[in-house]
């Protein structure tokens, strides 16, 4: 162990490539911290999977009370998710202002994310608070109590992702782009298009699947 | 102002509770003044609590292990003095509703705060070092892990006192778990003290699954892995897809239980069975994230102490992967009985089968790597021996079980509980135990008595087979689980076995007890110089014991299986000074303990419905991780200087 090792610093030698990508030591702390944050989009993912399959199991369990055909409104929701993916693409307009390390088009960008993620959650409080006049709250069935946490936690991740955002938004401007802030940025930027991908899930499964 | 806290809460009419809560709190409070005394506040504040060093969090990790261990075994005394005597007209000395909530809390304690601290502590202590890097992947966030799990572990230990544990046994199955069935708070402190704590252990599990797949040291492969870190890859992926299912599960239940929900309640289009099959599909995978590392640390000795390498290294990791993606797929073999039709049950039968076939080749592989090899029988090995046999039991017992037309005769009976204690103490416990032993003098720089060592092991393989064969037999004569109370006396002599084999255990504990207090006062003669003390295979042995903050001065160099015994072989020591370079290690951070401290505060308000708690918990946790999130330069940098003096100042002879 106390050889001079000539692979500590991978790169530096012109043999370095020939080595097998899994014997180059410790991967730099941008690909560590990326795939971590992937691995924890990973397990979001099966916690969603769990909640989906509840709904899938309790969907017919109405009660007597209303069904999903009754209750959704396919135009209101095509509207919902008009934002949510048009905020995703103003997201990654967002990460490639952050590439080019230039704040004043990614505080722009941010913005118009933020406000197509708030519209989207709005959008979202009035569905949930019309169908709860309605006499459709979550302890009316169990459908329903499957429906509201669904759909109810992917706007809590959507909340979460507001707050995360306006973090983010604050650290950039009193930090700046240090390697930490970036990659916590592109941490972010992952998380919002994975909800994306959830929501797909919850549009197809929820919303077309009930008629 | 106390949402459904008041007087009542705390048990002043049922003395053991009191008594045993009393005793707890006067314990605490006695260890807190006598650390304040002495003047450890400080030093325990800033060398351990705040720590985000991978060893110190791993000794922490078995600490808060250990203790659990003796709070749940007093649970299963209780337990097995009852059944002991609650035989006919004699109805015990503990009342039903108490009784319930003791078995409850054992599993919950035994599995969460037991079983999987002991397992992620050895994760935590030995993966980086056997992978020859510095830390994990994510220092700070580990912390944050294990003072989540501690918090969690709070919760479920003051329920003793302030209010009632669940009375529903330990995965909490609805309708019983369902507010209307158990109004009290028992149900809701299991279900935030295991949100709380399941939040720690995912992200474990996140750690860890990065650290191994990202930050190996030069020269290491896949195929040049430890076992150990093979292992901790398949329960770590395991963890990743098993844990949020619990976490969904349980939230499920909290909304049932808080807000009128319908996942599981017997009215509203509930379904309980959902329950059943979503807490086992996290379940069954839950028992192979505590077995694999186990099976690791079983290979490891196994290696060591034959002077072998490990015998089939290629199908040792490709079982453990075949295991890996098996595990989840057997969860309906936990209830054939629910009727879910012949066919169902078949291919859940027959996958459970399919899975003891990878388990074989690992038992296979062990017996190959000490054939032919030069045995040393010590403390470690003695509990893989005691492993081998016990395991190849309960694996058998289990492959029983998991035939469903024998299920139905067996089904919640004695021979079920006999069955998973017979795979969890004699698979993951022995291993706990076995790694405790093996990579102690690693942590400290002196080895562990090896005779009372060895008493620890015969008393706790003694006095498990005295314990639970009974109940294989009990089990055949038509004893259920979880009874206060039964008619039949002619069940009662071998219930008399059975808690004799439980106090022959407790001689076990009182044995590692006691190992740990002569050790330490022995540890100038028990002194281990070299960091070598067993001639081993891998990494970890190549450097001082205990290791310096950063492990390793300058990475290894890996060039096959047992890097350093390779090392050993080729005898390279070169007469040069190696170049140091300078490196970052990540400051101590009060961030985990900060966040625990505030959702412990958050949970029992949650628990307790006291709602403007719950908000200063909740913001607490915000606060805490954004006051972090600006801590930017939280590097200390470590110059060559500091190092090169460092390995300088260390004694001849010692390790290379």
């Amino acid at each position: 162990m106390s050889v001079a090792d000539p692979f500590t610093a991978p790169g530096e030698h012109a043999h370095a490539a020939a080595i097998p990508y899994s014997e180059r030591g410790p991967a730099p702390v941008e690909s560590v911290a990326a795939f971590g944050f992937w691995l924890f989009l990973l397990s979001d993912v099966v916690m969603f999977s769990g909640l989906f399959a509840a709904y899938a199991v309790l969907a017919d369990n109405t009660a007597g009370g209303p069904d999903g055909a009754k209750l959704f409104d396919r135009g209101y929701v095509l509207l919902e998710t008009a934002c949510l993916l048009f905020s995703s693409f103003t997201c990654g307009l967002m990460a490639l202002a952050i590439e080019r390390r230039s704040a004043l088009p990614t505080y722009l960008w941010a913005i118009v994310t933020f406000l197509l993620g708030a519209a989207f959650l709005g959008l979202e409080v009035r569905e949930f608070t019309r169908m709860v006049a309605e006499g459709a709250a979550p302890s009316r069935s169990a459908f329903l109590s499957a429906f509201f946490t669904l759909v109810g936690t992917h706007g809590l991740h959507v909340t979460l992702g507001l707050a995360w955002m306006v973090a983010m938004m604050a650290q950039v401007a009193t930090l700046g782009f240090l390697p930490i802030v970036v990659r916590r940025l592109l941490c972010f930027v992952l998380f919002w298009h994975a909800l994306d991908i959830v929501w797909i899930g919850v549009f197809t499964i929820v919303y077309l699947g009930a008629h | 102002m106390l949402g459904k806290l008041n007087r009542d809460a705390i048990p002043f009419d049922q003395p053991i509770p009191f008594a045993a809560s009393l005793v707890v709190l006067a314990v605490l409070v006695g260890v807190a003044l006598y650390t304040l005394w002495k003047g450890w506040w400080p030093y325990l504040w800033r060398e351990w609590i705040t720590s985000v060093d991978h060893k110190r969090l791993g000794i922490m990790y078995a600490v808060l292990a250990l203790v659990m261990l003796v709070r749940g075994f007093i649970d299963a005394l209780m337990m097995r003095s009852q059944q002991a005597i609650a035989a006919g007209s004699n109805p015990g000395y503990l009342p039903p509703e108490h009784y319930d909530q003791i078995f409850s809390a054992h599993g919950t304690i035994m599995i969460f705060f037991v079983a999987m601290p002991f397992v992620i502590g050895l994760m935590n202590f030995v993966v980086p070092l056997q992978l020859g890097v510095r830390d994990v992947a994510f220092p700070v966030l580990n912390s944050v892990s294990f003072w989540l799990t501690c918090s969690g572990a709070l919760l479920v230990n003051i329920s003793l006192f302030v209010g009632e544990f669940a009375k529903t046994g330990w995965l909490a199955y609805p309708p019983l778990s369902e507010i209307t069935f158990s109004p009290g708070v028992g149900v809701d402190y299991y279900l935030w003290a295991l949100q709380i704590s399941g939040a720690g252990t995912l992200m474990t599990g996140i750690n860890f699954t990065t650290t191994i797949l990202k930050l190996r040291a030069p020269g290491m492969g896949y195929g040049r892995m430890p076992m150990f870190c093979w292992t901790a890859l398949a329960s770590n992926l395991l963890i990743i897809a098993a844990f949020p299912i619990l976490t969904a599960t349980l939230a499920m239940l909290l909304l049932d239980r808080y807000l009128g929900f319908h996942f599981f309640t017997t009215d509203g289009g509930g379904s309980a069975m959902m329950y059943i099959n979503l807490i086992w599909a996290w379940g069954h995978p839950e028992v192979y994230i505590l077995v694999l590392p186990a099976f690791g640390i079983y290979s490891e000795v196994t290696a060591t102490f034959s002077g072998k390498p490990l015998f089939g290294y290629r199908s040792m990791a490709a079982a453990t992967l075949a295991i890996c993606i098996l595990s989840m797929m057997v969860w309906l073999h936990h209830f054939f009985t629910m009727g879910a039709g012949a066919d169902v049950n078949a291919f859940f039968g027959i996958m459970s089968i399919v899975i003891a076939v990878p388990t074989g080749v690992k038992v296979f592989n062990w017996l190959f790597t000490m054939y032919g090899g030069r045995v040393r029988f010590t403390a470690p090995l003695l509990w893989v021996l005691g492993f081998i046999c016990t395991f190849v039991i309960g694996g058998m017992t289990g492959v029983l079980l998991a035939i469903p037309p024998a299920d139905f005769v067996l089904h919640n009976s004695l021979f079920l509980v006999a069955h998973f204690h017979n795979v969890i103490i004699g698979g993951v416990l022995f291993g706990a135990f076995a790694g405790y032993m093996y990579w102690f003098p690693k942590a400290f720089g002196f080895t562990l008595h090896e005779g009372l060592g060895k008493a620890a092991f015969w008393c706790w393989l003694v006095g498990f087979y005295l314990a639970f064969m009974p109940l294989y037999v009990l089990g055949l004569m038509g004893a259920t689980r979880r009874m206060q109370h039964y008619a039949e006396h002619e069940w009662q002599p071998l219930m008399w076995v059975a808690m004799a084999g439980a106090f022959v255990v407790l001689l076990g504990i009182v044995m590692i007890a006691l190992q740990l207090v002569v050790s330490i006062r022995n540890r100038h003669t028990l002194r281990d110089r070299t960091g070598d003390p067993w001639n081993g295979r891998t990494l970890e042995w190549s450097i001082p014991s205990p290791p310096p903050p950063w492990n390793f001065a300058v990475l290894p160099q890996v060039r096959g299986v047992d890097a350093y015994w390779g090392m050993k072989q080729a005898g390279r020591r070169s007469a040069r000074e190696p170049d140091y370079e300078p490196f970052h290690l990540p400051h101590n951070s009060a961030v985990g303990v900060s966040i625990a401290f505030f959702s412990s505060f958050g949970g029992f308000a949650l628990v307790w419905h006291i709602w403007w708690l719950a908000i200063i918990g909740f913001v607490g946790v915000v606060v805490s991780s954004l006051v972090h999130g600006w801590l930017v330069d939280r590097d200390m940098h470590v110059t060559a200087d500091e190092i090169a003096a460092y390995e300088r100042a260390r004694p001849e002879g010692s390790a290379s």
